[in-house]
């Protein structure tokens, strides 16, 4: 009870009242294990686990997908630049969804033809095996863990500042619980669980923002220009700049070459996440896929249009100082915009969907890694594809989830203090690097062999991690990762706009300089994901 | 199911089937309906967007024209982009319901059919 007060106490001044924080975030927590259990109960074969045997459909999967992308950095994150920054915020949630055509046009339904739970399963079709899966599953691993451990540091930041829990022990708890729950929902409930956490988190997270955008939105008589006019009159603010580009990425010539190279690795990464590419086996059919990225788009690009409104309305109506001056800064615009439309029980339920938010992404992208690590490295390359046991696949997955979930609870509470948002970047100058072109290549191009895919892969991973080492991110800069030294050489946060055109050129450069070919398996590969024939069909329950 | 790899056994047809069908013409119509509408309208989307992310990061003058009120043509530029991604959604999955569904279904249907 004295903790209780405490806790009430220091965060009195932001009026955050945490036990109703915890209570609303306690019953999503809840109401999702229950529908996890009940989810559990088919969950057998490696089809179950990995695919939730297939069965949901596009809507539901549509709804899942939007789930599994909108993270909390996408929904705190970009509020809070456009409220501080305005325009310059609105130029990622473009990029987010631009992506997604990407997606819909070049790979999802061609993947979900060809593959069986991940992105190995596509890359390594007409290739050699092993080395192929080995590769792809390193891959993402990587990009799982960069985007894992930036939710994971996330969620120390948000329960500063929305639980008012200062202390770092009991930051730390709460991530370690934050940890645990997801660790549940994946061991237990699989993919279907995972799914079903991310659809209602889906729900309630574009719900809350429609609720917001309508009523901020309401306060200005339905006048967009309005609305503008107050975040532009605010005290604090950048003025006259929020409106029009530049008032973050418009500083110098590195800051805008910086911004390009960010926005191509935002529309080519997405298609290339694996967390994204795993979500198109959990549907029967091609078409149903189609259907899916069709209500994820939909779903995606309206929110990104209500987070526009939050993030001009949290100018407005809360204003840059009391933003800045809040703990976590610029990711407090959307709760303190819910506090000040709705008072506590609104910022309660915002702050219990942000949390949902992390557990759901957390929870995709622990699937995904253990996914790879389970069907491309243990079946595949150490078991050479022949396991006696078809319970042991699932059986090494769930052991898998157990330790990448040990490690993101470490990893999130080392790096909870960390300015880990070029993290998200990173996982997606990575994907766009390493996995998109190798991606395409299998796909499109005839020729492909496994030379080519390896260089692609290996080349993409090796190049962006060793320009993102090697640039102001992580050292030589104000809010570097490391402080005090200086080791940098390469000017660019964001590596995208060098890593991405050299990964292409090394996938076809391994190519042409491999005489390998299997044109059989090729022809194998390109009418099956063309036709769907021979694919995985959905298991009946 | 099975969960082996590579499932041969799964109902699929004889060896030499994908060669075969890869080469006949209702395959590459297919391909190239696919190929004729995917690949321009990739380049087209990449280079509208490409254009917008230039006019933000080096025309700031221009985007900050006013229109109407406080809306600019950056902002107006901003949601043509989700009005574009929207739209070309819309396209494509009325071509490939059209165009491409239908002669997808029939080879699928003429390759499981030999693997029976």
């Amino acid at each position: 009870m004295s903790a209780t007060t405490l806790l009430a106490a220091q965060s009195q001044e932001l009026g955050i009242n945490p036990v109703l924080n915890f209570t609303i975030f306690g019953a999503f927590v809840l109401v999702t294990l229950i529908i996890v259990f009940r989810a559990s109960r088919n969950t057998k074969t490696a089809s179950d686990y990995y695919a939730a045997g297939r069965a949901f459909s596009g809507p539901q999967n549509g709804v899942a997908i939007a789930g599994d992308y909108l993270s909390a950095a996408s929904f705190l994150g970009i509020c809070g630049a456009i409220a501080l920054n305005g325009y310059d915020g609105f130029l990622y949630s473009i990029g987010f969804l631009v992506a997604w055509l990407v997606a819909l046009l070049l790979v999802a339904e061609l993947l979900r033809n060809t593959g069986k739970y991940t992105m190995g399963d596509v890359l390594a079709f007409r290739m050699r095996q092993r080395p192929v899966r080995a590769a792809a599953a390193i891959s993402t691993l990587a990009v799982s863990f960069f985007y894992l451990l930036a939710q994971m540091a996330g969620a120390g930041g948000l329960v500063n500042l929305l639980l008012g829990i200062q202390s770092s022990a009991g930051q730390a708890a709460v991530i370690a619980a934050v940890g645990a729950v997801m660790i549940i929902y994946v061991l237990i409930g699989g993919m279907k669980g995972t799914t079903w956490v991310q659809i209602i988190k889906a729900v309630l997270l574009i719900a809350g923002a429609f609720a917001m955008t309508v009523w901020v939105l309401g306060l200005y008589g339905f006048n967009l220009s309005a609305l503008l006019g107050d975040a532009v009159a605010m005290q604090g603010g950048k003025g006259e700049a929020l409106l029009s580009p530049g008032a973050q990425y418009g500083v110098n010539e590195i800051s805008k070459l910086n911004f390009l190279s960010l926005g191509i690795a935002l529309v080519l990464g997405t298609a290339g996440l694996p967390h994204v590419l795993m979500r198109f086996y959990t549907v029967p059919t091609a078409k149903e896929a189609r259907r899916s990225v069709v209500w994820a788009i939909a779903l995606i690009g309206v929110f990104y249009l209500f987070t526009l409104v939050l993030g001009y309305g949290a100018g407005a109506l809360v204003g840059p100082e009391a933003i800045n001056a809040a703990p976590g800064g610029a990711n407090s615009a959307a709760p303190l915009l819910a506090q000040a439309l709705g008072g506590p029980v609104l910022l309660g339920f915002i702050a219990a969907v942000a949390f949902a938010t992390i557990l759901a992404v957390v929870a995709g992208l622990t699937i995904t890694a253990s996914a790879s690590f389970a069907h491309d490295v243990y079946v595949n390359v150490i078991k050479k594809g022949k396991i006696e046991d078809k319970n042991s696949e699932v059986r090494v997955a769930r052991i898998t989830a157990l330790v990448i979930g040990a490690v993101s609870i470490v990893g999130g509470i080392l790096a909870k203090d960390q300015n880990v948002a070029f993290l998200v970047a990173l996982a997606f100058a990575v994907a766009a690097s390493a996995n998109l072109p190798t991606i395409l290549y299998s796909l499109f191009w005839k020729r492909f062999n496994t030379q080519g895919a390896l260089w692609s892969i290996y080349g993409g991973l090796i190049v962006t991690i060793t320009l993102i080492v090697f640039s102001p991110a992580v050292s030589g800069s104000e809010k570097a990762m490391i402080k005090g030294v200086d080791f940098h050489w390469f000017p660019l946060e964001n590596p995208g706009l060098v890593s991405i055109p050299l990964s292409f050129f090394l996938g076809w450069l391994g190519t042409v300089l491999s005489k390998e070919r299997d044109d059989a398996k090729q022809a194998e590969m390109e009418v099956r994901s063309l036709t769907g024939a021979g694919a995985e069909k959905a298991t009946s329950h | 199911m099975t969960d082996t790899e590579h499932d041969h056994a799964d109902g699929l047809p004889p060896d030499g089937t994908w060669e075969r069908v890869q080469a006949s013409p209702e395959f590459v119509e297919l391909r190239r309906r696919l190929r004729v509408f995917v690949f321009p309208m990739t380049a087209f989307f990449l280079g509208w967007y490409l254009l917008y992310v230039l006019l933000a990061d080096y025309a700031h003058g221009f985007m900050a024209i006013k229109l109407v009120g406080n809306i600019n043509v950056g902002l107006v530029f901003g949601l043509l982009q989700f009005v574009s991604t929207f739209v070309i959604t819309g396209l494509y999955v009325r071509y490939a319901n059209r165009r491409l569904d239908p002669i997808a279904d029939k080879i699928r249907g003429e390759i499981e059919e030999a693997g029976r």
